[in-house]
């Protein structure tokens, strides 16, 4: 079997971690930046950390947007991580209202943007991993960085990593959802997970 | 207690490294990205609408403090405030070189990063801030690898170049990010024992120029800044090695800010498609009309090496 061809979403964010990590695992990277791109085929999709206005606004005026949905829609594996997940969650609220940011709606699960302040509120953890990851013993270094937090999950959800029992890292179907930064880690876990959903 | 009235381990209490490691990680999220100079909420909300990473909160734009002249200090307090509630991007805000006061006071309202810069009036013409007492993360201006590393070396965790502020020339900005290129190609291609002489000679510690040379890369995200006004200046930048831009004067004292400001987003994430860059520079109504850097008396970019 060839190597796996990931697409990795380049508009704005830390989309060149992504590519080290996926890789470093075997697979073969590229990025999306406009169209053309997004129509390319690929295997599996990453949706990086960043400021999700910008990602989103991008997506819809690059063109981006509808092809992506649609792919993520009939089956996808998709990573979105931080901005990502933002992007992929169904219900996306800040300080309680709902957010502007027009993200794909697919993942079943209301996040809370900057959920744990500015900057001064970013911090590093030891999460729980789950019965979806290997080597469920090891606890899962994390990094939140403005990040969003997981407020709900609807049916089908399954979590992958908690921290304090509540969940940071979700997995629906095809898609995977985390509040924290699995690629600025050593842990390669979440994307060998994604890369487990490659039929 | 210090000196400068920190802690050892900063004011939250975390580990000074964890913080610094946590405040270069925010730095990479806003790669790619464009940050915008706004005076009011209004151009804050302006600026996010656009697509900007992040937003710089100042009383005046870089150009208007070249004019006003006198002693430029850091933002009212109660500004900054009203540019956070208005946006929900990452809002920074500017101190003086040397300040550690207004860095304690932008810290004390929560700001998302402190930029220490030479576009306001130098408080100390020896001594930085020694950044890294702080929890809150710095941005710093380099113009070439040995600036950048002092900087590091004091705490920064991101760096930009430091073009000649609100001049709309971009030469300076070209300047600094190939001085920066060149000299991590030439300390990436350099034999371990010549390092010691290469530490010396740019005036850094020799365990971030081993670094730099064992990675080929600065150690931090490195943004462009200074004269960008156009689509083509952010995508020169960008082509040049640029992580990302900061925008001053150039989106609100053009013509149709919105507009400019969307086509340098757009521009900075396709800055190799040179038709659509073509595209974006269409239209945009006038530019920034700008001073050349060359006939200028005050020069910024010299304050804090």
């Amino acid at each position: 079997m060839s190597a796996p061809r990931v697409a990795v979403l380049a508009v704005q964010g830390a989309f060149a971690e992504h590519e080290a990590v996926l890789q470093g695992l075997g697979c073969e990277t590229f990025q999306l930046r406009q169209r053309a791109d997004a129509l390319k085929p690929f295997d599996a999709l990453v949706l990086p950390g960043g400021e999700s206005t910008v990602q989103a606004k991008l997506l819809h005026e690059l063109d981006m947007f509808d092809p992506l949905r649609r792919a993520i829609e009939e089956g996808m594996p998709v990573l979105g991580t931080c901005a990502g997940l933002i992007l992929l969650a169904q219900d996306v609220r800040e300080e309680g209202r709902p957010s502007p940011v027009r993200g794909f709606g697919t993942l079943p699960v209301a996040v809370e943007r900057n959920a744990y302040g500015r900057q001064l509120g970013s911090f590093q953890a030891e999460g729980q991993a789950h019965a979806g990851l290997p080597n469920r013993e090891d606890p899962v270094p994390l990094r939140f960085i403005r990040a969003p937090r997981i407020t709900s999950a609807g049916e089908g959800v399954e979590v992958l990593v908690s921290l304090e029992g509540q969940p940071v890292c979700v997995r629906c179907g095809d898609q995977i959802g985390c509040a924290h930064h699995p690629e600025l880690t050593a842990d390669a876990r979440i994307h060998e997970r994604l890369l487990e959903l490659i039929p | 207690m210090r000196a400068n009235g920190m802690t050892e381990q900063g004011i939250q209490g975390k580990p000074a490294e964890e913080r610094l490691a946590l405040n270069r990680e925010l730095a990479q999220m806003l790669k790619g990205g464009v940050i915008m100079d706004v005076t009011t909420p209004e151009q804050a909300r302006i600026a996010e609408e656009a697509g900007a990473c992040a937003v710089m909160a100042l009383e005046r734009i870089p150009a208007d403090i070249r004019a006003a002249g006198g002693v430029s200090r850091m933002s009212d307090p109660v500004l900054i405030k009203r540019i956070q509630a208005a946006v929900s991007v990452p809002v920074m805000a500017k101190c003086r070189i040397g300040h550690f006061a207004e860095a304690q006071v932008l810290q004390a309202i929560d700001i998302d990063y402190i930029d220490e810069s030479e576009v306001l009036s130098p408080a100390d013409d020896v001594y930085h801030i020694d950044k890294a007492r702080f929890s809150a993360a710095f941005v710093c201006g380099a113009r070439n690898l040995g600036e950048a590393l002092r900087r590091i070396a004091e705490g920064a965790a991101m760096i930009r170049t430091k073009g000649e502020p609100g001049t709309g020339d971009v030469i300076q900005a070209v300047r600094h990010m190939r001085a920066m290129q060149q000299e991590l190609r030439r300390v990436a291609a350099l034999d371990e024992d010549e390092l010691f002489e290469a530490a010396k000679q740019l005036a850094v510690p020799l365990d971030l120029l081993r670094a730099v040379h064992e990675t080929g890369r600065l150690l931090v995200v490195n943004f462009a800044a200074g004269g960008i006004a156009t689509p083509a200046d952010a995508s020169l930048m960008m082509q040049l090695g640029a992580e990302g831009v900061f925008v001053g004067s150039g989106i609100f004292k053009s013509g149709d800010p919105a507009r400019r400001a969307a086509a340098i987003v757009k521009a900075t994430a396709n800055y190799q498609d040179a038709e659509l860059v073509a595209a974006l520079s269409e239209d945009l109504g006038e530019a920034m009309v700008g001073i050349n850097a060359d006939e200028i008396q005050l020069i910024m970019e010299e304050r804090g090496q």
